[in-house]
């Protein structure tokens, strides 16, 4: 056995050489997991053929064949490669939409201040977390007055809102209401009482049966038939609540199937102590069922902050819709059209890529389950 | 009997139209030991979820430590601070560390100060031999030692009375008796216990009464030595005579 073998010529003091090839390291590696099959090396082989045919001309066409420098689209005319060279002059665009330019800066400030403000509610350990916690909670109202104005700042009412500001500002209170919301529901749906339990099995189901455009044509041209005629609200908030609303009641479902995943025997042993029905749900059931509901959770913030582009049927410009004015901009037109998309694309991805890695670092964290 | 603290008289209860005990009467003292066996399906976890209302009886009267069980939240509430109950399955919180599972209803039901709730905890920590397991998790932990945290768990509302429901019966054999040792020091401490069971050396031990159910109906109680030596009815004969026979 070559075992023994080795160990025998060990003794002679023969410097260690490496492990042969084929069982460990990157070749050992690709033998086990690329070409371990007749059927694994197909897969890989169509696999490389398919990287090999996109990879190398996404890059020409992104890098190395790409127009950077221009100011119009005569820079771009007849070039192979992507065309960038609008993106200096229009990126204030795409992020601030029409917000007025001198008051951007308030854009700005909101953005950084809901840096510490979300790491306070999502790092467990954060120093100063105790504050921070409340800093957090008074945050949207913060934000609010920055990007809305009042308190002496001047007022930029909503339909200067746009760019991926816009998204942003969406995405976030939509997450942030839709939760809570989702979670009474959820509990609505399981409740004893039949009032409880027949008025959100109704509003569950109402909102999650109709698409959500439907829900916002309803909120912006059926609602105007019911409210009074001096009452006027916002075209934004209107979107931002039937999105929020339709985000709620997917949660409501996802954070229920958490709810039905916990023995009854946490239910009895938290009674048993003389735990109430709020303190129960609290402390011990749904720490336990969000804990579950994790992945669906964090679904349907992904999906809440895509929808958020439908913002467009209002008539604002997030960054989609930014992309669509440049591609229409007689300046620019015919040069950029997948050019404004990718950006755009970046944008969301790494928020939402973000979000899927956090909750996978957040579960891991929960884990308590025996090593 | 005036001074006892669990009174149940004429209970009757019935899972839909399955009549799951009928007509039962129990008087338990103050630190009595009481010690509850019977077959499969007898309605002993039944009788036992009723005196801290997580089951619902339909007749009869419960009276706990001077308080009648009715629909009243706040009755049932102050009932329950008063008597702990011990699971089969332990049902520890398998996200709160042992220490947190210890403090959690002494912070939130009785108010204690975090610090004297974790204080105390770790007493009962010490009195369940795992003061050095605090800061794991549930998961982390054997049936015997979750079987003991959930016991300390209990302890930690200083309740009048201790519930227990086949403690042991999810246990390998090796982890039954420290976890039996742990109940019969509480005996000896003078706790008053009512023990759903079918270890008959503890019963021998520690019971002052023995009671089998059968169908659920008290068919037999007394004390153990008469209860095992000279069982009066058919059934608890056979009943012995199967539990005995392993
Ligand atoms: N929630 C319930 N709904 C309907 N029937 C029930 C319910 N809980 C228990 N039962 C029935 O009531 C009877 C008594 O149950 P119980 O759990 O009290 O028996 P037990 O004496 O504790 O039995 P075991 O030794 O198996 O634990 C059983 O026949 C059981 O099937
Ligand atoms: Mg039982």
């Amino acid at each position: 056995m070559s075992d023994t073998a080795f160990h025998r010529r060990q003794a002679e003091m023969l410097p260690s050489r490496p492990a042969p090839a084929g069982q460990t390291g990157a070749v050992g590696w690709m033998r086990a997991n690329l070409f371990s099959s007749p059927f694994n090396i197909l897969l890989t082989l169509i696999s490389l053929f398919l990287l090999w045919s996109i990879i190398p001309p996404a890059f020409d066409w992104a890098f190395f064949d790409a127009e950077f420098v221009g100011t119009s689209r005569d820079d771009c005319v007849g070039g192979a490669g992507a065309c960038w060279a609008w993106i200096d002059q229009r990126i204030d665009q795409f992020v601030y939409g029409f917000y007025p330019a001198e008051s951007r800066w308030r854009v700005n400030l909101a953005v950084l201040l809901l840096i510490p403000a979300l790491a306070w509610v999502l790092i467990e350990k954060a120093p100063g977390a105790r504050y921070g916690r409340w800093f957090a909670l008074f945050y949207p109202v913060i934000a609010t007055l920055l990007l809305v104005g009042g308190l002496g700042l001047e007022e930029v009412t909503t339909d200067k809102f746009g760019g991926f500001m816009l998204n942003l500002v969406a995405g976030l209170a939509g997450i942030v209401l839709s939760l809570p919301i989702g979670i009474l529901l959820a509990l609505g749906r399981r409740s004893k009482l039949p009032v409880v339990r027949v008025v959100s099995v109704t509003f569950i189901e109402v909102i999650r049966g109709v698409p959500l455009i439907t829900l916002l044509f309803v909120a912006i041209v059926i609602l105007n038939l019911f409210l009074p005629q001096n009452v006027s609200l916002d075209q934004l908030a209107r979107v931002m609540i039937m999105v929020t609303l339709f985000a709620s009641a997917y949660i409501a479902e996802v954070i229920r199937g958490g709810l039905q995943a916990i023995p009854a025997g946490q239910y009895e042993a938290a009674q048993a102590m003389g735990l109430g029905y709020w303190k129960m749900m609290r402390l011990i059931i749904l720490p336990q069922a969000l804990k579950i509901s994790i992945p669906g959770i964090v679904n349907t913030f992904i999906g809440l902050f895509k929808d958020t582009t439908l913002v467009i049927i209002i008539g604002l410009f997030d960054i989609l819709g930014q992309a669509r004015l440049l591609q229409t901009n007689p300046e620019w037109i015919g040069e950029v059209d997948h050019e404004t998309y990718v950006l755009a694309s970046v944008f969301f991805f790494v928020i939402c890529f973000s979000m899927s890695r956090y909750s996978i670092g957040l579960e891991k964290r929960l884990d308590t389950s025996g090593r | 009997m005036s001074d006892s603290i669990i009174s149940i008289s004429g209970l009757n209860k019935w899972f839909g139209e399955f009549h799951v005990l009928r007509d039962i009467n129990l008087d338990v003292a103050s630190q009595e030991r009481i010690v509850i066996c019977g077959p499969s399906g007898s309605g002993k976890s039944t009788l036992i979820r009723c005196i801290n209302r997580l089951e619902e009886h339909q007749e009869g009267s419960i009276i706990v430590d001077g308080t009648e069980l009715s629909h009243d939240i706040k009755d049932i509430d102050s009932i329950r601070r008063e008597v702990g109950m011990v699971f089969q399955q332990f049902n520890l919180f398998p996200h709160l560390t042992v220490l947190e599972n210890c403090t959690l209803a002494p912070i939130w039901v009785r108010k204690l100060p975090r610090e004297e709730a974790e204080t105390q905890a770790m007493g009962y920590l010490e009195r369940v031999r795992i003061p050095d397991q605090a800061n794991k998790y549930p998961g982390q932990l054997s049936g015997g030692q979750q079987q003991r945290v959930a016991i300390a768990r209990s302890l930690c509302m200083h309740p009048k009375i201790m519930l227990f429901d086949e403690p042991t019966s999810a246990l390998d054999p090796e982890m039954i008796k420290e976890v039996l040792e742990v109940m019969v020091d509480l005996a000896q401490s003078g706790m008053t216990m009512l023990v759903v069971t079918h270890e008959m050396g503890f019963a021998s031990q520690v019971a002052d009464r023995v009671i089998f159910m059968d169908d659920g109906q008290i068919v037999e109680e007394n004390i153990p030595s008469e209860f095992f030596e000279n069982p009066r009815s058919d059934r608890t004969k056979l009943f012995l005579g199967q539990i005995l026979s392993h």
